[in-house]
């Protein structure tokens, strides 16, 4: 009830008028198991809470596919009520332009400052001083999930970081299972390159790097460790076509996969096949060597309407994707953690303590989205392509990568 | 056209003397009736093309701006891998789909010309696939190559253990895994219209060379498709436009993968100006496509359509 209260005042507060209803049309690109779980908490509380109607507008294929379709439509002058981003500088040239609503008043009123941890998330959606988006989980890539199964199937010990992952994957050769689950996408290959890149060359090499643009660091010795591990995670892979990071999951849990380097949201997947962590499948964070997560997460932007009824259902929408009921019940189905600091899972497993644990020791780097743009993360993301499916040297992505970050601003 | 122009230019000594005729006001209603096409033709296509040739000489990010850079998007294009693979995957699928479509689709409209039985359900078998989208075709033929549930594992199923067919995850063949789905949905097109073709020629010329005693497939080559010029070129020019706009097939097939090894360069446009939020670099992109096109195409029509009428 007390969220009702707020709410109303809410209502009070931004708009002169009653509330209207108003069908508000949500585009996001979650459509996973775990993920459309998820979403559907976030429509179930637009739907009971207000008296607005939650139009899913759900964009299967991942972000790449869907951010152009949203941008087309927010561009082309019909955009939707609201739409999910991966908040940094993907929305930069949009909130410049003027096209995304500006909720600091809702932000004021509801004390975002206050409650959300780490800060880091709403200085991402903040731009002069004003606030553009609604955060609404933290979302850390650092994670290789192993099966259990697999390994116990292969009679060797669950590893517990990326050497012995790497030192037991012939005795999983011989029982038939690929070491390493790779989805085919370009991200999925990044990201992992990403991940590794925090947990072997370290975080001060890696802030070097993506938040300096240091070519220098990107030439040198602990990212040519990097690459080397890279390719031998390229040779793990052999043996799996699959194109979806869940599709990559699912081999992890069927125990057809030893494991998986690929981002929280992984857990979603694991929880909908009735998985336990620690028993069913091992997390571990960073590789098992660098514990350090990155920040990164989804948030929702607003656009622009100037219908004054959307606006008050928007910023309706908005202080409700941060309330606490909702904020629990999203990110207990999603796997991820919740933006703010005051409220307690509902099932927090052996993994999302760990998470926490981290967060709660300022275990944290910002997210790649928000330290490169989009133009980098492209180019990065093709060079990782082209290398995890060509028989590339070392040499050659290393220094290709260097140029790619001198260029990059 | 043409005798209009006679007209005019058997009227004009006579004129002289009166009143010179304004060619403009000439036919004005067909010519006002035309009016919103032509504009949409100046405003849509030519002012779209020049405003992205423009656009393409600047820094633009996610929204256009005008920070001149000069060539440097144009440098950096030529200097990426994923756009010299593009091109070079669009020259092998064009080639390849342009040659096979037009033997498969006038074969097969051959064959039906043949006066078969049950010609009409051959014909919807054939033409069937092009009422599918690209995209629904790429999932399709995803499906049927995966290795896993489709031709490599059926065959396998068999006993044929060793059996493997699997273009799509193969970075050296991927391409041909993209070829054989955008034959199957095109070539039913291209045959309907040599099949139309086809009919149009009549019969006496058959019984002619049957009288000559002409075997049929010398009959086919020698006089039918030299008779059919003007629908092969019809059938080139839907071709062509086909391979350029290349991009749902690959995008709902293999997303450019493995790796970049199926990346065409209408998606490396789309990409860049949408994923990387870089409009500058994919207008220089859609530049280079135009130019290609404009450097193929117009030696090409004009001697096809212009040579023609002034001889």
């Amino acid at each position: 009830m007390k969220l009702t209260t707020k709410l109303l005042g809410l209502t009070a507060l931004v708009g002169a008028t009653q509330a209207q209803a108003v069908e508000m049309e949500v585009m996001h690109w979650w459509t996973s198991g775990g993920e459309a779980a998820a979403v559907a908490k976030f429509a179930e509380a637009l739907n009971n809470n207000t008296e607005h109607t939650w139009v899913d507008g759900a964009i299967a294929g991942g972000g790449d596919v869907a951010r152009p379709v949203m941008v087309s439509r927010i561009i082309g002058g019909d955009p939707p009520a609201a739409f999910q981003f991966n908040h940094g500088r993907q929305a930069e040239e949009l909130i410049e332009a003027g096209l995304l609503l500006d909720l600091t008043d809702v932000a004021e009123a509801e004390g975002w400052e206050d409650i959300v941890n780490p800060p880091s998330l709403l200085d991402a959606c903040t731009v002069d001083g004003r606030v553009y988006c609604a955060p609404v989980n933290i979302h850390s890539w650092q994670w290789l999930w192993l099966s259990n199964d697999a390994y116990e199937q292969a009679g060797v010990e669950v590893p517990t970081n990326w050497e012995e992952f790497v030192a037991a994957a012939p005795a999983l050769r011989e029982a038939g299972i690929t070491p390493l689950a790779m989805g085919g996408q370009s991200w999925q290959q990044s990201g992992a390159f990403g991940v590794m890149a925090i947990a072997l060359a370290g975080e001060e090499a890696w802030l070097a790097v993506n938040q300096d643009k240091d070519a220098e660091v990107a030439r040198g010795e602990d990212y040519t460790r990097v690459f080397q591990a890279f390719a031998d995670a390229r040779d793990l892979a052999d043996g799996l076509d699959v194109q979806d990071w869940n599709q990559a999951t699912n081999a992890v849990i069927e125990g057809t996969a030893g494991g998986q380097i690929m981002g929280d949201w992984a857990q979603g997947e694991f929880a909908v096949a009735g998985m336990t962590a620690g028993e069913d499948y091992t997390c571990l964070p960073g590789l098992g060597n660098t514990a350090v997560l990155s920040t990164g997460g989804d948030a929702f932007y607003f656009p622009v309407t100037g219908d004054p009824e959307i606006e008050a259902a928007q910023k309706e929408l908005a202080a409700l994707l941060l309330s606490p009921e909702v904020q629990v019940a999203f990110n207990s189905a999603k796997g991820s953690l919740p933006i703010r600091g005051d409220v307690d899972l509902t099932t927090v497993n052996d993994c999302t303590t760990r998470g926490l644990e981290l967060l709660a020791g300022d275990n944290v780097l910002p997210d790649g989205n928000l330290l490169l743009t989009q133009d980098t993360i492209t180019q990065t993301n093709d060079l990782m392509t082209e290398f995890f499916n060509s028989d590339m040297s070392v040499e050659d992505v290393q220094e290709q990568y260097a140029q790619i970050i001198e260029n990059a601003n | 056209m043409a005798i209009a122009e006679d007209a005019g230019a058997r009227a004009a000594p006579r004129e002289q003397t009166v009143r010179r005729p304004n060619r403009l006001l000439r036919n004005l209603w067909p010519k006002f009736a035309l009016l919103p096409m032509i504009a949409t033709a100046v405003v849509v296509f030519l002012g779209g093309t020049l405003w992205t040739v423009v656009y393409s000489f600047t820094s633009s990010g996610l929204l256009p701006r005008r920070n001149w850079v000069g060539l440097d998007q144009y440098d950096r294009l030529w200097s990426t891998t994923k756009w010299i693979v593009s091109i070079q995957n669009l020259a092998l699928y064009g080639v390849f789909s342009l040659v096979f479509t037009l033997v498969i689709g006038f074969t097969l409209a051959a064959l039906l010309d043949r006066k078969v039985r049950g010609e009409d359900v051959f014909r919807t078998i054939f033409l069937y696939p092009f009422a599918l989208s690209f995209i629904v075709t790429g999932l399709v033929w995803q499906w049927i190559l995966n290795p896993d549930f489709g031709i490599q594992g059926v065959v396998r199923e068999w006993g044929w253990e060793s059996f493997t067919f699997n273009p799509l995850n193969d970075p050296d063949i991927v391409m041909f895994g993209l070829l054989i789905a955008g034959l199957w949905q095109g070539t039913g097109l291209i045959m309907c219209i040599m099949l139309a073709g086809l009919r149009g020629i009549d019969d006496d010329i058959w019984k002619a060379t049957r009288v000559d005693g002409i075997p049929t497939w010398k009959t086919y080559v020698q006089v039918i498709i030299p008779m059919m010029r003007p629908v092969f070129v019809t059938a080139v020019v839907l071709i062509a436009s086909g391979i350029i706009k290349l991009y749902d097939l690959v995008v709902a097939q293999t997303s450019g993968g493995p790796g970049i090894s199926s990346e065409v360069p209408a998606k490396y446009v789309m990409v860049s100006m949408f994923g990387a939020q870089n409009l500058g670099q994919g207008f220089a992109a859609s530049t280079m496509m135009l130019l290609s096109v404009v450097i193929i195409l117009i030696p090409w029509a004009y001697l096809e359509f212009g040579g023609r009428r002034r001889v």
